[in-house]
């Protein structure tokens, strides 16, 4: 047996002489096709402001995410004569990257873009603007009277230099989400100033500690705290350009309030989508800052809060200034400039963001089409699952988005996620991390080509 | 017995056909695998080696891809990743794997053992992205059945147990559970194959079990070894599902940029830069070869003996 092993071995150098001839034969190949290949991507005509491919009107395909797929059902069940390919797809959730990297392989053999696809991250136009996928809006596409419809500045992280290269699907304002029975029982009152915020959560520790005023355990924790507090950590001033000033007061008296927070217990350090916290934080929780969608995606669907608790109020602010709230995704939806299919993929395009039938009624997130949020908003208050007004809350919150924080092409989600989290899990303070994030934000901004100034 | 039966008829068929073409057999078998080879191993190689040398317009760019891909922020901690990772990874494949398929060999309850083989080997039945959301949950002390001896560790949560610097040894325990249990087989295969006579003798010369695992069963090991490490080297130099995989489930907190192979990925599908990404790809390839070539060379990997 084992002069049989040392025969095969012996015979082995045989098959690689054999593997480097065919190695050799197989490179000529290649060299041979790729100049063979060349340029293939072939004239159209210009209209609406963008090249467009020769219109072949076949079969429309859309990408959404699970939660938007019941709007390209809808929509199929209300246009049976348009002829729809839906594909399901992670939605480029917590910047996963799935649909630049797919856009990338497309643009490089010339085909398989969809026509129009969904996308849960808001800063999808910087770099599908200069990859050639996103198709000018308002140059002809979509009348400028329905475009007027969004909310104030919805559609900014889709404008690159005046043009719009994507749709707002929904608004992901801040509210502070709180329980309202738990509040009356214990007498506590809503805090308005971030001062009283960080009172409220060092009066819960002694008095009901186990119960939390807020988590900063996820990636988007910097675009609900920081983002509020003017933190100007990503400041997009140019297409390609970002002012990082993460060390600035506006973010050390937020990293402040956090630190407190954190150190006594009372501020949350897992995600409030990880298992742990749905275990153990969750039925604890006594106030929650976050995005409009903590409402439904959070505290219905995943927590299971019975209705009539949940209540949301103003996000507390700094005395003295001007009211702001942070902003946590509200995705877009984009139309490819390849479509060979553009006025089946326009009117998906337009039904889906401003329908008083998706929008207004089904889809989970507040609507960033204005009169389709009114439709929501009293469709929220009919159902009775919140105790309390949130409609003016809600509309409120939905203007003061802070400007000054900006959409670039890397997450600033990721780089909050590894430049911070690590650090807070393990006990360091985030004032104490601050000047390694503005680092890493720095870093990233560097990698993908943008001019950065610290201060 | 069955198996000497069989091996008198396949070897006397081929016989008697090898008049007209000797090896022909062999070929047939050969040439569906060239086939694969050249289609999924050679041509992206070649399209590789082409993308890294030349610039996003096609144009020749020298050097400039790798000089790129060294000079961003990312590269040396990855190379200290991967080489941390490495040493932990190799050192605990070779002690572990020929220690317990040596045990293997030695029980002498025969049911046992090849129970334990089965046992093994389940883990490496499961396909590699499989494999590591297992570990994705038994990672997470909320969900894991081994949630007690975590905490008992004194990690209350899955970020405290994917902090950064236990990156190397979680790794290496996802890459030992999901890889190991074939080589295990593999050994015991190989242990298998050392005639009995030699064993015997070294048992009559009064050798014990650890004298005739150091002396005898190790030396004649030590080729099977070189191809473990060898390929275990590459593969862990390429290591790209397990930090991937582990950033997607902590949302970014762990494994992002963690390794070579990730930031080519990075460079071809974030910073839109395919040249630079297949710069490292070709590195990874060199420093594969190169260390296949030390350990073939020194080893005598391919001596007749």
């Amino acid at each position: 047996m084992t002069r049989k092993i040392r025969e095969r071995a012996g015979r082995l150098p045989r098959a690689v002489r054999g593997r480097m001839l065919s190695a050799a034969l197989g490179g000529a190949l290649v060299l041979a096709a790729a100049s063979a290949c060349g340029n293939g991507t072939g004239g159209g005509t210009v209209t609406d402001g963008f090249t467009q491919a020769a219109q072949t009107n076949g079969a429309l395909t859309v990408w959404v995410d699970s939660d938007r797929l019941p709007a390209a059902q809808l929509y199929q069940k209300e246009h049976p004569s348009v002829k729809m390919n839906i594909v399901t797809y992670d939605g480029d959730a917590n910047g996963s990257n799935y649909l630049q990297t797919k856009v990338g392989l497309f643009n490089r053999t010339g085909k398989g873009w969809p026509d129009v696809v969904f996308s849960s991250q808001n800063n999808e136009a910087s770099w599908a603007v200069p990859e050639g996928f996103a198709a000018p809006l308002n140059k002809g596409l979509i009348p400028t009277s329905t475009l007027s419809g969004w909310a104030t500045n919805a559609n900014e992280p889709c404008t690159v230099d005046g043009t719009l290269y994507c749709l707002r699907n929904d608004l992901a304002q801040t509210v502070l989400w709180y329980n309202a029975t738990l509040m009356k029982q214990w007498g506590y009152s809503i805090p308005t100033t971030w001062q009283q915020y960080e009172q409220l959560g060092k009066d819960v520790a002694t008095a009901h500690p186990g119960y939390i005023v807020g988590s900063a355990g996820d990636s988007f924790t910097p675009e609900i705290f920081m983002w509020a507090s003017k933190c100007g950590a990503n400041q997009i001033t140019a297409p390609k350009a970002v002012t990082v000033d993460a060390t600035s007061s506006q973010c050390t008296r937020m990293a402040s309030v956090l630190d407190t927070l954190l150190a006594d217990g009372t501020m949350a350090k897992s995600s409030v989508f990880s298992s742990d916290f749905d275990k153990n934080e969750a039925s604890k929780i006594l106030m929650l800052p976050g995005p409009a969608w903590f409402g439904g995606a959070l505290f219905q669907s995943t927590f299971k809060t019975p209705a009539g608790q949940v209540s949301a109020a103003a996000m507390p602010q700094w005395p003295g200034e001007s009211p702001t709230v942070g902003n946590v995704g509200g995705g877009t939806w984009i139309l490819s400039a390849h479509s060979a299919n553009i006025k089946a993929a326009t009117d998906f395009l337009t039904w889906v963001t401003t329908s008083n039938d998706y929008q207004g009624k089904l889809a989970p997130g507040y609507p960033a089409y204005a009169p389709a949020a009114k439709t929501w908003l009293a469709n929220q208050a009919a159902a009775k699952y919140y105790t309390g007004d949130i409609t003016s809350v809600l509309e409120t919150a939905a203007n003061q988005v802070w400007t000054g924080w900006g959409y670039p092409q890397f997450s600033q989600e990721a780089v909050w996620a590894a430049a911070v989290l690590p650090g807070m899990n393990s006990g360091k303070t985030i004032t104490s991390l601050l000047p390694a994030w503005q680092s890493q934000v720095a870093d990233y901004a560097n990698a993908d080509g943008y001019q950065v100034t610290t201060k | 017995m069955t198996g000497a039966t069989s091996t008198t008829v396949r070897t006397a068929a081929p016989a008697a056909r090898r008049a007209l073409w000797p090896g022909r057999a062999g070929h047939g078998f050969v040439a569906a695998y060239t086939v694969l080879l050249i289609a999924f191993g050679v041509v992206p190689t070649v399209y590789a080696i082409y993308f890294a040398f030349t610039n996003a317009g096609n144009t020749f760019g020298g050097l400039s891809n790798f000089t790129a891909a060294a000079s961003d922020f990312r590269f040396v901690p990855a190379i200290e990743h991967i080489a941390l990772y490495l040493v932990f990874w190799l050192v605990s494949l070779v002690v572990f794997v020929v220690a317990l398929s040596l045990v293997l060999h030695r029980l002498a309850v025969r049911p046992l053992s090849k129970v334990l083989r089965f046992v093994y080997y389940i883990p490496g039945a499961l396909a590699g992205a499989a494999s590591v959301m297992v570990w994705l949950f038994m990672l997470d002390p909320a969900v894991s059945p081994a949630g007690f001896l975590l905490r008992a560790l004194g990690y209350d949560t899955f970020a405290q147990v994917i902090a950064p610097g236990h990156l190397p040894i979680l790794l290496t325990i996802i890459a030992f559970w999901t890889g190991a249990g074939g080589w295990i087989v593999v050994m015991y295969g190989a242990l298998n194959n050392i005639p009995h006579d030699v064993i015997e003798a070294a048992r009559i010369d009064g050798a014990g079990a650890w004298q005739t695992a150091l002396r005898i069963q190790i030396p004649l090991l030590r080729k099977w070894i070189v191809y473990m490490v060898i390929l275990a080297f590459a593969g862990g130099t390429q290591l790209f599902v397990e930090p991937e995989l582990l950033s997607q489930a902590s949302n970014g907190v762990a494994g992002r940029d963690y390794s070579l192979n990730q930031l080519s990925y990075d460079f071809a599908f974030q910073n839109n830069n395919v040249n630079t990404a297949a710069a490292i790809s070709v590195e990874l390839l060199v420093i594969g070869l190169v260390v296949a070539s030390v350990f073939v060379a020194r080893s005598g990997f391919f001596d007749a003996d």
